[in-house]
């Protein structure tokens, strides 16, 4: 037996969830109630979609203009409407509500793995450098690739020293 | 250097060659950039828009690689201009039809192009035919090293680059791959491959990216994680993983359709030659996915008229803007169906 969704009353129900808080209850959603109720995202979406609905659906949490950055004056709220940041400070100032987005953007990470700028500090590069090769060391033995093992841990050890 | 210059012959990653070149057309990298001290494009002035290009051309022509570019000014460009450089795969779209001062540089060879304010300051893309993933990144690591020991760029030891839509921020690295999939959309399994590279968190696209659909059986595959990954893991990735799995597929596709469909496949394969060497008028989309046909024929040594150099020429040239600068004057409609045509039956005449 297919079940209707129980939204629309129209489209078959392929959404199937069971609540359990405040009290256990059933649903059973199609596809497109279910996106809009911000159950599913569908996978056809692009990760700029993702974001501005995952977006929308903190406006009814938090205003958004309560986070404004110290640099350019972007509000949270203006980058909700604009999709692009203001400026490199805005990363640090929005960051409460930037970094939840952040991170499900980029599957859960929130922390840089690779190059840095020539001009960036030294301790920066050196730091950057590091977690970058540990993490490449690891990625070698786990994948039994002893060479490049070998040579990325003469690099760590190179960086280590200065 | 100047737009005719570019004209006059195909592009390197139209040159047919790099790993698995049977499937893979090309690949690219890019690696979005900004510089420290200014605002992001979104909330910059004029102004300041203007002296983020000045900077940025004054800097890159004083790098190695950049004193021999060509220096476009965007925003000078007509309309046909502009659809050359979109065409060659040199600048985005939406580089093309954005607003105030922008431009790109490119290399004589057309391997490395530097946008200025598209969506970041600067987008260093590097561009080679087949799978060429380390060649490319060889390339644009020492551009952007010598851009970022002249300027200082915005990064942050936590997040990495930073970038004006946060999807970008870390790496800053897209890595694409274009490629041609006709034994698969043949055999009906390409919804099963781009399912499955969705689920990997892969973006599937058509041949000019972002928005744009499957023209020709061409598919573009690049990553969407920008954070968390080093640039090496990622082009490890899409070197010895996604790309050779999709491409053994695709060959497996092929293998089918040669011995269970075989009459099937040479009618599709030298109907398309019949039509496009004997047109009167066709359109731009008619033409990509007849010339996709031939392209695998190539490939497996099943049609032998003419080769992939005459092929690819004939894919970039019956593109609008470039079908426009061979005939030296814009083209509508009919018009340029007809054009495009022409093109096509001298084209196929010379190389018979």
């Amino acid at each position: 037996m297919s079940t209707v969704c129980q939204i629309c009353m129209e489209a078959k129900a392929t959404v199937h969830i069971s609540d359990m808080a405040p009290t256990k209850r059933d649903r059973h959603l199609c596809e497109d109630c279910a996106e809009r109720e911000g159950i599913i995202v569908k996978s056809h979406h692009t990760t700029n979609e993702i974001l501005q609905q995952f977006i929308k659906q903190k406006v009814g949490l938090v205003t958004g203009d309560e986070f404004k950055c110290d640099g350019c004056g972007m509000t949270f709220r203006d980058f909700q409407s604009k999709g692009q940041l203001g400026c490199p400070q805005c990363y640090e100032s929005l960051s409460p509500m930037l970094l939840p987005l952040i991170e499900r953007a980029h599957e859960g990470h929130t922390s840089h793995v690779g190059k840095a700028p020539m001009t960036a500090e030294p301790t920066v590069r050196r730091q950057v450098g590091l977690v970058r090769l540990r993490r490449e060391l690891q990625d070698a033995l786990e994948g039994e690739n002893y060479e490049q093992a070998a040579r990325v841990r003469d690099e760590i050890e190179a960086l280590e020293s200065q | 250097m100047t737009i005719d210059d570019l004209t006059g012959k195909t592009g390197e990653w139209l040159r047919g060659e790099g790993a698995m070149s049977d499937v893979v057309l090309s690949s690219r990298i890019r690696l979005a950039r900004n510089l420290a001290d200014r605002p992001f494009l979104a909330s910059a002035s004029q102004t300041e828009r203007t002296e983020i290009y000045r900077t940025l051309v004054d800097e890159i022509t004083q790098t190695p690689t950049g004193a021999d570019a060509m220096v476009v000014d965007v925003d000078d460009l007509d309309t046909v201009d502009r659809g050359i450089l979109v065409e060659r795969h040199l600048i985005s779209h939406q580089h093309a039809c954005g607003e105030g001062s922008r431009g790109v540089t490119i290399s004589p060879d057309e391997t490395q192009s530097l946008m200025i304010n598209e969506e970041d300051h600067l987008r260093i893309q590097g561009l080679r035919s087949g799978l060429q993933l380390e060649a490319i990144w060889d390339d644009i690591n020492a551009v952007d090293d010598a851009v970022s020991s002249r300027l200082a760029i915005a990064f942050d030891q936590d997040l990495g680059y930073l970038t004006a839509c946060p999807t970008n921020v870390g790496t800053g690295i897209r890595v694409s791959v274009m490629l041609h999939l006709p034994g698969l959309k043949y055999t009906k399994e390409i919804e099963r491959m781009a399912r499955a590279a969705r689920d990997m968190r892969l973006a599937v696209r058509g041949l000019f990216g972002e928005g744009t659909d499957a023209v020709g059986d061409f598919y573009q595959i690049s990553n969407q994680t920008t954070l968390g990954k080093s640039e090496s893991a990622i082009r490890e990735a899409f070197s010895n993983r996604i790309i050779p799995k999709i491409v053994a597929y695709e060959r497996q596709a092929r293998e089918t359709l040669i011995k269970k469909r075989t009459v099937k496949l040479d009618d599709r394969i030298w109907r398309a030659y019949g039509v496009l060497s004997n047109a009167r008028r066709i359109s731009g989309d008619e033409t990509q996915s007849l010339l996709s046909p031939l392209r695998m024929g190539i490939h497996l040594g099943r049609f032998d008229r003419f080769g992939i150099a005459a092929l690819n020429e004939m894919f970039l040239y019956s593109q609008p803007a470039h079908l426009q600068r061979l005939h030296g004057k814009s083209l509508e409609g009919q018009e340029r169906a007809i054009a495009r045509a022409d093109y096509l039956r001298e084209r196929i005449g010379a190389a018979t």
